[in-house]
């Protein structure tokens, strides 16, 4: 069963190109080329020096001969083999430089978007102060984002842009990129960041054009306009909030209340609650608030405490929403 | 030459008494001051502790056979790896040829009786199972789960109770293994200096001596850093004092800067002495004077200096200034050129050669490959445009296990090969020897190189889950694992399985010239009767195969024409 399942997607990544993703950024095909140089430069040395010692291996392979003499030094042949590849490396460092310098200096006028994250979800917020899990952006204009961190290390790293850039707490980090080809991609997170490392992901939607994305994030950013024409119910709004916000990466909401890093939500409220310092408390309104803002104050007992704050990122409506939420979750 | 007349005396009258039977019980091993038992005992500790670690390998690989759960959770997976990381780094691969076939081997190599200070050299051994005894703490706690970089914030925010006890534990244990590596790198570069014998010149000397002798300076200089770094650690973690942790006021890429200073320095702990086997058996099996003698000399100590300006490579990505990124890949390409004018010369070292294939020089010959392909993959990642899109995935996973596994652990089963009959006076299998060989070498390719594709691919470190389309190569690597894991098995089985079976081993199974192969297979206790004295020692006209007792003895000088050592 393992073969065949593991096959087909092998012979779907070996029918495109071997080393990389799709292109879909402005730098990903000059990215490609001089990988593809440094490539066939390795490939020439490597069958070199493997031809060399297999050669030699056939040739000299000890026989009757058990003595042997030859050259014990050649300054010529030896200064040769310093200095060539010397050149060759200056010439892959310039290049190197060149197309660094290209990914690290936006354009003037990039479209900023701000990047939040956190163990272990990301959070993107574009200039109209919406903000959700997913990032997208128009093509065939430059997008920079400028990244923070909440609690830890983290990268933000999109292979079919050839980008990546650390997250780093108590300072700003930059990335900027020109997505060429409409689609999702994936993004991941690339620097260790604790249990769920391997969880921090997000899709990049790159739309068709500029007014696709304009149209999708006036939509998107109409939070509660479709509660207040009655189209949606507050708590419809607060299971999409959850879902953007990435509250999922650490609390369940299914019947079978499964373990996450923090409490299930399932039937939770109402419940009593035991906490780590051995008070307890009732699971309402006013509790859910504190814990959104201030989560380290009622620490569940078998639950760590790893809950980032979310005190200035939720809006009051917003945490009513989740409070609605979370009472139909039974 | 006055050296000819005593190996021929050794031949005749082996000594009676060689170190491993000159005394015996549990104190005669715990309190001595012999070199060659201290290296007895470190080749034990770290064999152990490559066997740990590769246990902790084989479960990260049986778990990634799937893209989601196979065998354990998210926190087992992430301790997996870093313990796999922390253990085989500090517990094998820095103290594995210097301190374990170094110590053996130095100072018989040299000519010496021992090391410049037995004591110390002593102290360091136990110092080493205290730090392992540190790790194990840490392991039983089952807590540490940070990456053996230790990056802060991550690993200096304290989570709870066991977790933080866990980390310390083994922030500690490497500092207190950094110690013992200070101690044994001292101890080299005093050996080195005042205990050649006479005309054992600076030219004079092996190269692996020259690689252990770089090695020991970086290890004195590099280390501290690493101990000041993990002491600075344990107070952020234990007193809250702010220097990493930004919640505090501290700079987490400062810690970068720190435990790279040291960690990229320790890379070539690890290679150089490695390098320093391979012309040794290089030279040896090919029946040739090393080719190139002085640039392979001068290239380790290029290495060990430059090596010291390159560790902002592993930042590339980190925020630092992009000034210093691109001053540090300039620096990092210089490193290139020495790394390969040794791989030049060893291929012309075996240009018209007598070349026998006997197991070490296989592992020679595998670490040849391997380590060129480990080195070319380096440059990808020097190259700022390109290691951007590589920095944090497997083509960094795979780049360095080229060079550290296809690198370190080739040269260190290579030269165990090597010295085994003069450690044990026991030969091995060849057949069974060559067997295990091919299989490493086979298993270590399916294992890493489908990683580059995994890597450029888009596929990041560390992952313990990862999306489907990347489960075949994954599927490889594993099966590759498997396949390694049973080679070094075996390689381990047949060296052990001599002890019982071996037939004894001459004085000079090989036709070595260097000075270790002119005292019994094992040495004497004081290794040397008389102070030797030294030639040229790649000059393989001083040994000639004797078919009768299946070994190499010295040949008369009246029958040496003198070419093979021309220069």
């Amino acid at each position: 069963m393992l073969p065949i399942q593991t096959a087909l997607p092998l012979c779907e990544m070996l029918a495109g190109d071997v080393f990389f993703p799709q292109q879909a950024s402005t730098i990903a095909p000059g990215v490609d080329k001089l990988f593809y140089f440094i490539f066939w430069v390795c490939v020439f040395f490597f069958v070199l020096v493997v031809g060399f010692m297999t050669a030699f291996l056939l040739k000299y392979r000890r026989k009757e001969n058990f003595d042997a003499s030859g050259p014990t030094h050649n300054t010529l042949l030896e200064a040769t083999w310093s200095v060539l590849p010397f050149f060759i490396v200056c010439y892959m460092f310039y290049e190197g430089v060149i197309g660094y310098m290209d990914l690290r200096s936006a354009p003037e006028s990039a479209y900023e978007i701000k990047v939040r994250a956190k163990k272990w979800a990301w959070e993107f917020t574009y200039p109209n102060g919406y903000s959700t899990n997913e990032l997208h952006v128009p093509p065939n204009s430059p997008v920079s984002l400028l990244m923070q961190s909440d609690d830890v290390l983290h990268s933000l790293f999109i292979p079919a842009f050839r980008v990546k850039m650390d997250v780093v707490p108590g300072r700003y980090t930059k990335l900027w990129f020109d997505a060429t080809v409409p689609g999702k991609y994936d993004l991941e997170c690339t620097e260790y960041c604790g249990e769920k490392h391997s969880e921090m992901l997000a899709i990049v939607t790159v739309h068709n054009d500029r007014s696709e994305f304009d149209a999708w994030l006036a939509k998107a950013s109409d939070v509660f306009g479709p509660v207040d024409r009655g189209e949606k119910t507050l708590a419809q709004v607060g299971s999409e909030l959850a879902l953007r916000k990435g509250c999922g990466q650490c609390h369940s909401i299914d019947p079978q209340k499964s373990k996450k890093t923090g409490p299930a939500w399932w039937g939770i409220f109402g419940e009593d609650h035991q906490f780590v310092d051995g008070t307890s408390a009732k699971v309402d309104e006013n509790y859910i608030r504190e814990s959104v803002l201030k989560p380290t104050a009622k620490v569940v007992k078998g639950y760590g405490g790893n809950m980032p704050s979310f005190a200035g990122q939720l809006k009051d409506r917003e945490i009513d929403a989740l409070i609605e939420y979370i009472k139909t979750l039974k | 030459m006055a050296t000819v007349a005593e190996p021929m005396l050794a031949h005749k009258h082996e000594p009676e008494e060689n170190y491993l039977t000159c005394s015996s019980g549990f104190l005669s091993w715990a309190m001595t001051l012999d070199h060659k038992r201290i290296g007895v005992m470190y080749l034990f500790a770290v064999t152990a502790s490559m066997l740990l670690g590769g246990v902790f390998a084989l479960l990260v690989r049986i778990e990634l056979l799937t893209p989601d759960k196979t065998l354990m959770d998210h926190n087992t997976y992430n301790h997996m790896f870093t313990l796999h990381g922390a253990v085989m780094v500090f517990l094998f691969i820095i103290p594995s040829i210097p301190a374990a076939l170094g110590n053996f081997i130095l100072p018989v190599m040299l000519g010496a009786k021992d090391v410049a200070f037995p004591r110390l050299n002593l102290a360091s051994f136990y110092l080493w199972v205290a730090g392992a005894i540190f790790f194990l703490m840490a392991i039983a706690m089952g807590s540490l789960d940070t990456g053996w970089t230790f990056y802060t914030p991550y690993s200096s925010s304290v989570i709870s109770g066991s977790q933080a006890g866990g980390i310390v534990a083994a922030v500690f244990g490497a500092f207190i293994l950094g110690f013992s590596s200070i101690f044994t790198g001292l101890n080299f570069i005093v050996t080195v200096h005042t205990l050649r014998p006479p005309g054992m010149t600076w030219f004079r000397m092996p190269l692996f001596l020259w690689a252990l002798y770089a090695t020991s300076v970086i290890q004195l200089l590099a280390t501290p850093v690493l101990g000041i770094t993990l002491l600075l650690l344990i107070l952020e973690r234990t007193l809250g004092i702010g220097v990493f942790d930004p919640a505090l006021g501290g700079d987490p890429v400062l810690f970068q800067h720190f435990f790279w200073f040291y960690s990229h320095p320790a890379v070539y702990i690890m290679i150089l002495p490695a390098m320093g086997i391979i012309s040794e058996l290089i030279a040896t099996f090919s029946r040739r004077h090393i080719f190139g003698y002085r640039f392979i000399a001068y290239s380790s100590i290029a290495i060990a200096l430059l090596g010291f300006l390159v560790w902002g490579h592993h930042m590339f990505t980190s925020g630092q200034s992009p000034l210093a990124t691109v001053i540090f890949s300039a620096l990092t390409f210089t490193v290139s050129i020495p790394s390969a004018i040794k791989v030049f010369n060893w291929l012309a070292t075996m240009y018209k050669g007598s070349i026998s294939l006997a197991t070490p020089m296989l592992y020679a010959q595998s670490f040849i490959f391997l380590f060129t392909i480990g080195g070319l993959t380096g440059l990808f990642l020097g190259t700022l445009a390109v290691d951007i899109h590589l920095h944090d995935t497997y083509f960094v996973v795979a780049h360095f296990h080229y060079v550290m596994m296809g690198g370190t652990l080739i040269a260190f089963l290579g030269g165990m090969y090597y010295w085994w009959p003069k450690i044990t006076g026991k030969m091995y299998n060849e057949l069974w020897g060559a067997i295990g060989c091919l299989m490493v070498f086979v298993g270590f390719n399916l294992t890493f190189f489908p990683q580059f594709m995994l890597g450029s691919q888009g596929m990041p470190r560390r992952y313990y889950t990862y999306l489907p389309h990347f489960q075949g190569y994954h599927v490889i690597s594993t099966i590759g694992a498997l396949v390694l894991g049973t080679g070094i098995g075996v390689a381990l089985a047949t060296l052990l399985w001599s002890l019982w079976t071996g037939r004894k081993a001459p004085a000079n199974p090989w036709g070595g010239v260097t000075l270790e192969w002119t005292c019994s297979s094992p040495p004497p206790l004081a290794n040397f009767e008389k102070t030797p004295t030294v030639g040229d020692p790649y000059d393989m006209e001083q040994v000639k195969w004797d078919a009768k007792t299946e070994s190499w003895i010295p040949r008369p000088v009246s029958e040496r024409t003198g070419n093979s050592a021309s220069h």
